[in-house]
């Protein structure tokens, strides 16, 4: 011992002290489920691509949508975006515009060519996709990016299905269809138009799988009475005419029976072939429209008129004759006896739209009651090794959701196909509002998205909603707060009185050194984003 | 760096890092090697405001002055909990001399320095609210009126907490603490007595005084980088709560010190030679019962039937500051 005069001890650093013991709870990391990626009927991790694109990295944001959708400039013009109504920023100012940026980064793609993931070693499995809508295609992309080897047969002449033949150009141009089509195509998918498969069993034995996306094609037949010279169209064949550049003769004044997104797409679509005013005749009221609502203030400006609470009880030559109707306790529309003549060159029935099921009747247990083909949780119909998906099975009948079908079967069929059981791992608990500690985030009004002008809205088939410029859409995605996820912002190492938290640098987070933390939970109060949580100690 | 608009970043400034910001406008915190002058292991309770704010202050002092920084402690729960004989959890030279006197130390300290020639050593001296308003206070008047060249930093947490929680000159009105109990008709610490050190200092008129908390991250780093950048008496005032002895949870710390500022209880300014120069202007006003309520020491002003009449005569002081600083913008 060589100390200094009343020095025994050597100098010790408070290190040795390991203040972990003190503590009774501990904060653990966590990434939360985030309402955006929890409501995407495609299955996009929303927040993970917003995060890629904070930065500018536009390619890497891009390729997080193409591991779940490979139509990113489809789904950013048509999809009603479910992830913007459940965006947890709607309740601090607007929601981000999620819907904007994806249609951003798609049509980014498409310009710079970017070119999906490379495709796994082939499997030497063969498999049938039937329809070459969202759903088959999106199929189609992820099966042959698993390695099998796919064909698509469509009874059209160009593929797209719905996306071509059923969304009018003015909401998603025929360019934007071809390129993302083109890019699938490309990764080495035979695809078969004009081609109608007419014997699913016998195309089953022809391939290791087969996934039916037929859609749901047949506009719903009622019976209305109709004089002699009366003009009745249904919307499906209206808007399938008009894609296919057939559009038929339909006089000036024009009606619309129906109530959903294909009575306003056939409204708008007369209006731009000289229909001066489109009416809409709908049996109940506004609130219980299942169109939407962004797309009936569209028709609405383009002077589109909606008839509510009425029905169609008789068609003539020049007139069609409305019966007024009154909601009953239960909301459902009743008779009140009360007619009404009003003038109409031509009605389009847009009342709901069927499965063709021709080629499935010989398959026994193939249809449900209401003619849907009837399919389990797991994408399966009653024939083994036969999937099926999209607008001909119950459940949502939009783009996105039958691109979400076709990639959630993709992945089934490929456990089919390898004999293994798909492995889905539990989704991680939400991510709440009340979770988020939103004081540290910087307030940002939503950015908009310029307008076609209304005189060529009305006259052409020309898009309406133009996209975000770069500048534009990168502040949109700042708007993110990554909920239950983190965006490294190092309040959780900054705040932490021990210096308990390791920074590991960016991409990399952080850990937590247990010998120091003493489980105040700062971190876990501070952390914006409610990615951090405080669990029991084992005592 | 030449003023431009700022992108939106997400959370801007208001976190302690931000990834999207370019890394010289992050704050010294969020650096991966940051000096952190005290260490793990020290002994400050869970959730403790001091032991945060005094890492803020000290790294920040480390990298304005190129690590050159020798630092003066007074007693009290900074100097008890960081150095148990023969530990010690400070990373930097550090001298510990009495209660009363480490403004008198730390002149010592610089004039050391001077004579032999190591004017690049800049001297920090730092206590806690006992160490700074009521024992070391006339030290520290001294080492103003001198015009020494320490930076002397207080960390309030409002009470002498390290002996047992007993009133200071710091005490805000109707808190109890063991010497001013939650008892008979005025409980808690008296309305009308205790010093506001801020404006003593501000008295002095001396180069530089500040106030801040540990809710602000980047205000208390540019406080610290611009009182090193200045000669002579500076003194900084930093909030700390302290779970302890405000009855509060641990995990409220950063909270409650945001409270403290956003009901304008801690007005939060600059001021130079006894002027007021700039002032943190109040982002979302709140009124002071949702800062008072979470912590246990007001406790007895709430429930039934409470002391509405002392809330609101809190809420009187936070409104004078208002006026006095100018907090909010005018209408």
């Amino acid at each position: 011992m060589d100390e200094p005069f009343a020095i025994t001890l050597d100098v010790g650093s408070s290190l040795a002290n390991h203040t972990g013991t003190w503590r009774t709870e501990r904060p653990v990391y966590l990434d939360r489920t985030p309402p955006c990626s929890a409501a995407c009927p495609a299955g996009e991790q929303i927040q993970r691509w917003l995060y890629d694109a904070e930065d500018g990295g536009y390619e890497a944001a891009w390729r997080t949508i193409m591991r779940a959708n490979p139509f990113p400039a489809v789904t950013g013009r048509v999809c009603y975006h479910p992830c913007e109504s459940a965006c947890n920023r709607g309740e601090l100012d607007t929601e981000v515009g999620i819907h904007s940026v994806e249609r951003f980064l798609g049509d980014e793609a498409v310009r710079a060519g970017w070119t999906p993931d490379p495709v796994a070693t082939a499997t030497g499995r063969r498999v049938l996709v039937v329809g070459a809508g969202p759903s088959g295609l999106s199929a189609a992309h992820h099966l042959a990016r698993l390695g099998h080897a796919v064909t698509v047969r469509d009874a059209q002449p160009q593929p797209g299905g719905m996306m071509r033949y059923g969304i009018p150009a003015y909401r998603l141009p025929r360019d934007v269809i071809d390129a993302e089509i083109t890019r699938i195509l490309a990764l080495g998918v035979t695809l078969e138009t004009g081609t109608t498969v007419d014997d699913v069993e016998a195309a089953a034995r022809e391939f290791d799988a087969v996934y039916l996306a037929v859609g749901a094609q047949l506009g719903h037949r009622t019976a209305i009475p109709a004089g002699d010279g009366a003009r009745i169209l249904d919307a499906v064949a209206l808007l399938h005419d008009v894609a296919a550049g057939q559009p038929p003769a339909l006089g000036r004044r024009v009606v619309v029976y129906g109530g959903g997104d294909t009575a306003l797409d056939a409204a708008r679509s007369a209006r731009r072939l000289g229909a001066t005013d489109p009416l809409v005749v709908y049996r109940r009221t506004h609130d219980r429209m299942p169109a939407h609502d962004a797309e009936l203030a569209q028709a609405v400006e383009e002077g589109v008129t909606v008839r509510w609470l009425s029905t169609v009880a008789h068609a003539d030559a020049e007139t069609i004759t409305v019966e007024r109707m009154e909601l009953d306790e239960r909301g459902f529309p009743q008779p009140t006896g009360e007619f009404e003549d009003l003038a109409a060159d031509t009605l389009v029935l847009a009342l709901g739209q069927d499965v063709d099921s021709s080629a499935l009747t010989g398959v026994p247990g193939m249809l449900d009651e209401a003619g849907l083909v009837r399919t389990g949780p797991d994408f399966a119909t009653a024939r083994p090794g036969v999937f099926a998906g999209g607008d001909a099975v119950a459940g949502e009948r939009t783009v996105t959701t039958a691109i979400g079908n076709g990639a959630q079967a993709a992945a089934r069929i490929d456990a089919y196909l390898r004999g293994v059981p798909l492995k889905t791992p539990p989704l991680p608990p939400p991510a709440t509002f009340d979770l988020l500690n939103t004081v540290y985030y910087s307030d940002a009004p939503a950015s908009v998205r310029p307008r076609l002008d209304l005189a060529r809205r009305v006259s052409t088939f020309d898009e309406i909603e133009g996209g975000l410029d770069a500048d534009t859409a990168l502040f949109e995605a700042r708007r993110c707060l990554s909920c239950g996820t983190c965006f490294e912002c190092d309040n959780c190492y900054g705040m932490c009185p021990d210096n308990a938290i390791t920074k590991l640098g960016p991409g990399l987070r952080f850990t937590i050194d247990y010998d120091y933390c003493k489980g105040c939970g700062i971190c876990v109060a501070e952390c914006p984003a409610g990615a951090i949580t405080l669990e029991p100690e084992e005592s | 760096m030449a003023a431009q608009p700022i992108r939106f970043f997400q959370t801007g400034t208001h976190v302690v890092g931000n990834r999207l910001l370019d890394p010289a406008d992050r704050s010294v915190q969020a650096d991966e090697h940051r000096f952190n002058s005290l260490t793990s292991g020290h002994r400050a309770c869970q959730g403790c405001g001091e032991a945060l704010g005094a890492r803020y202050v000290l790294d920040a002092a480390m990298r304005a002055t190129g690590g050159q920084v020798v630092v003066v402690n007074a007693t009290g729960c900074l100097e008890v909990f960081s150095t148990p004989y023969p530990e010690t959890a400070w990373r930097l030279p550090w001298l510990h001399s009495l209660f009363g006197n480490a403004p008198a130390v730390a002149t010592g300290v610089a004039a050391a320095l001077h004579a032999q020639g190591r004017d690049d050593v800049r001297v920090v001296a730092q206590a806690g609210d006992g160490g700074t308003v009521d024992i070391g206070f006339g030290a520290l008047s001294g080492m103003f009126e001198r015009g020494d060249d320490v930076l002397f930093v207080c960390y309030d947490n409002e009470a002498y907490m390290n002996t047992g929680v007993q009133r200071s000159g710091a005490t805000p009105p109707a808190a109890a603490t063991t010497t001013t109990p939650a008892v008979g008709p005025a409980p808690g610490a008296p309305f009308g007595q205790g010093k506001d050190l801020p404006r003593l200092a501000m008295a002095h008129e001396i180069p530089y005084v500040a106030t801040a908390t540990v809710a602000d991250l980047r205000d208390l780093e540019a406080k610290v980088t611009r009182a090193m950048g200045i000669h002579g008496p500076r003194y900084l005032h930093v909030l700390v709560p302290c779970p302890l002895g405000w009855g509060s949870a641990s995990r409220d710390t950063i909270r409650l010190a945001r409270l403290a500022r956003d009901t304008a209880l801690f007005p939060v300014f600059e001021a130079e030679f006894g002027e007021v120069t700039a002032v943190s202007m109040l982002r979302e006003r709140r009124p002071v019962r949702e800062y008072l309520e979470p912590q246990g020491r007001y406790a007895h002003l709430f429930g039934d039937p409470g002391r509405p009449d002392l809330v609101a005569g809190i809420q009187t002081l936070a409104d004078r500051n208002v006026r006095r600083y100018g907090l909010m913008e005018e209408h």
